[in-house]
């Protein structure tokens, strides 16, 4: 302990030795963004690669809202759907009035309608947080989300509004008709509002704003109304709602009322919760996991939804602080040279833990393929939903794995123990 | 010379129940003033009156000689009161450094800025690094504030309620659940910290109360039935009646 404490006094105001590191990380994150596509150039990818990166700015942005500020939103589409709809309005006013402006300067007007619309409803919204503002805003989702099939004029009913993102003045000799070049849009873009939100959390703005997520009365007795806390938070949540939003529009020439449903606000809960809202990086992660099992599980499965149930239900019961939250666990364990001594006991569990899992697939596909009576092929190897012999397989699966991997869970539990045991007393854990 | 704080014929009332009535208390700039009472007596109910946690039914609060009953804690605030409270009351997920600077942002005036880097505002960092100096919580400054000692978070709750550099210091039993010598400890933090301010302490511990405090006032179901001196306050009948006499049994 002492050692520890004497080098921790020492250290120099942060970030100062962070500093190169800190810069990495983000350069990596760039060159990545840039190279990727040389990488995987097929369509699909591209597609893929874009749907990803709208993806990410929708989840960092409702992070602002639910980990940073607390407040947990069930309708963070609306502003995300109304970005996309003033993304499409201005794209279309541009081109009928011949405006000079290109195609890249677009999300800043989906940006703008995000922003505006919760500029007039968020000071209603944010005057309490908790349950009372999590059944208004689902109650303004709604509402929204009604208004878009009856107000035709402005949302085009259920056909939507279409654009055409090749109308618009080229910029730099880009036409942005190829997907490639729609990626390097959102790319850019990802970037830029990643760098903002993160800079944000840095700002006495972000600071007070976990204080008020911590302890809203406290906040009160040092100076600050968490009500304009809340607000300005909410303020800018909308605002990168809207950028996102303002990329789908582009990506896909169109906005409709999907945008702003439920849906869409269910989702974006689900990849910033299963990514973990208690780091920065955690919503991109769930953003990237999610986005891509939707895609890749639409092909596979009938019910690929009940899965995203399961996985969800599973982060919210064991892992609260989802996926960033599991691997920065491990930070104090590096630090402090014990992670050796627990990567015996995850390599034990990973057998049973697997079992478990195609056991439970093996169960919700038989039952989802029962009277279709297409086959089931799990790893290559088929099974018939019909035959009793998948049902016992599934079973056995099912029980035996969930017996075992609970004994393999406890010794994990153990080795855990163990090992930050080590790390508190070298100083590495509070 | 105004008073630091004027509490003139202040009521409250939940419904038919009145815990504080005709309640009279006046606190001198500079004065290290002790609220003492019986459990239940309404001390901590006095203290949320005051900093605008709860509003008088009736009466009013003065501030060096402005009326704040009836502005909210926050404003309060601004205009140089500070708090803290008998619960511990900290950012629990934030690092200790991040408790103490999130207190001192406001009165730095940065406010709700959100175009400045809160690591490079130089005064800022000094004057967070100086209080966590004082509180003597340097070594901890990286870590959670849940996972504080309780001695360690009592004074976090001290450092973060001076943070501001208010003028009125109000504590509400800085010192409950603390042992002996980390109740000497505290005193002498208070001591120092509010050297020059006015000081408002609601407080158990006799031995606390008596070494601190320039005046006492002593509160009985809601009403100051004594206020004075030391001296005078063990001396006077009423309040051996009421409270002095019965602790002595």
């Amino acid at each position: 302990m002492n050692t520890a404490t004497t080098s921790t006094s020492k250290a120099p105001a942060k970030p100062g030795g962070d500093g190169l590191r800190f810069y990495g990380v983000w350069l990596i994150g760039i060159a990545a963004l840039i190279v990727l596509p040389m990488i995987f150039s097929s369509g699909g990818s591209l597609t893929s690669f874009s749907l990803i990166g709208i993806a990410i700015v929708f989840a960092l942005s409702y992070n602002i809202l639910l980990g940073q500020t607390g407040l947990l939103s069930f309708g963070h589409a609306v502003h995300y759907g109304l970005g996309g709809f003033a993304a499409c309005h201005m794209m279309n006013a541009v081109v009928s009035h011949g405006w000079p402006i290109p195609l890249p300067f677009i999300p800043l007007f989906g940006g703008l309608g995000g922003l505006v619309f919760a500029m007039i409803i968020g000071w209603v919204m944010t005057k309490r947080a908790g349950t009372v503002f999590a059944m208004i805003s689902l109650g303004i989702g709604e509402l929204v989300a009604s208004s878009s099939l009856i107000l035709r004029s402005v949302f085009g009913g259920e056909a939507g509004i279409t654009t055409d993102r090749t109308a618009l003045p080229k910029m730099l000799g880009w036409s942005f008709g190829p997907q490639l070049q729609v990626y390097y849009l959102i790319a850019f873009w990802l970037v830029l509002s990643a760098i903002a939100m993160y800079a944000l959390t840095r700002t006495p703005l972000g600071r007070i704003s976990n204080a008020v997520r911590d302890n809203p009365e406290r906040v009160q007795f040092i100076g600050y109304d968490p009500h304009v806390v809340r607000y300005l938070a909410f303020c800018f949540a909308g605002f990168f709602a809207g950028v996102a939003g303002g990329l789908t529009a582009i990506n896909f020439e169109i906005a409709n009322s999907a945008l702003l449903g439920a849906i869409q606000s269910g989702l974006v809960l689900f990849s910033t919760f299963i990514g973990g809202t208690a780091f920065f990086f955690g919503p991109i992660l769930g953003a990237i996991l999610v986005t891509y099992l939707q895609l890749g599980l639409t092909n596979l499965t009938t019910a690929w939804q009940l899965y995203f149930g399961i996985i969800f239900i599973g982060i919210v019961m064991y892992a609260p602080g989802g996926i960033a939250g599991l691997l920065m666990m491990h930070r104090p364990l590096i630090r402090a040279g014990t992670l050796w001594t627990v990567i015996p006991s995850y390599l034990v569990a990973i057998v049973p833990t697997v079992a478990l899992a195609c056991g439970v697939i093996l169960t919700i596909e038989t039952v989802a393929r029962y009277s279709g009576g297409e086959a089931i092929n799990l790893f290559g190897i088929g099974f018939k939903p019909q035959s009793p012999v998948t049902w016992v397989v599934a079973a056995v699966l099912v029980v035996g794995g969930a017996f075992v991997a609970r004994l393999t869970w406890l010794r994990i539990a153990d080795a855990w123990d163990r090992a930050s045991t080590v790390a508190r007393d070298r100083g590495y854990l509070a | 010379m105004t008073a630091a704080i004027e509490v003139r014929a202040v009521e409250k009332r939940f419904g038919n129940v009145g815990i504080i009535r005709d309640l009279n208390l006046s606190v001198a700039q500079g004065e290290r003033h002790a609220i003492i009472g019986p459990n239940g007596a309404g001390k901590s109910t006095t203290f949320n009156l005051i900093s605008g946690h709860i509003k008088p039914t009736s009466g009013e609060v003065r501030l060096n000689g402005d009326v704040i009953s009836g502005l909210q804690p926050f404003e309060i605030n601004r205009r140089g009161l500070s708090r803290s409270f008998q619960v511990t009351n900290v950012f629990a997920r934030m690092s200790v450094w991040e408790n103490v600077r999130c207190a001192v942002l406001w009165a730095t005036g940065h406010r709700y800025a959100f175009w400045k880097n809160v690591d490079s505002l130089p005064e800022v960092r000094e004057r967070t690094a100086q209080i966590l100096d004082d509180i003597h919580l340097t070594h901890r400054r990286d870590v959670p504030a849940g996972l504080l000692t309780y001695a360690e978070q009592r004074e976090l709750e001290i450092g973060i309620t001076i943070a501001s550099g208010a003028t009125v210091v109000m504590l509400d039993e800085p010192t409950a659940g603390m042992s002996n010598a980390e109740t000497e400890r505290a005193v002498a933090l208070i001591r120092r910290l509010t050297e020059g301010k006015t000081l408002v302490i609601v407080e158990h511990d006799m031995s606390v109360v008596f070494g601190l405090a320039d005046r006492i006032s002593v509160l009985v179901y809601g009403h100051i039935i004594a206020s004075g001196t030391p001296e005078e306050i063990r001396g006077d009948p009423k309040v051996k009646e009421a409270y002095l006499g019965e602790e002595a049994h």
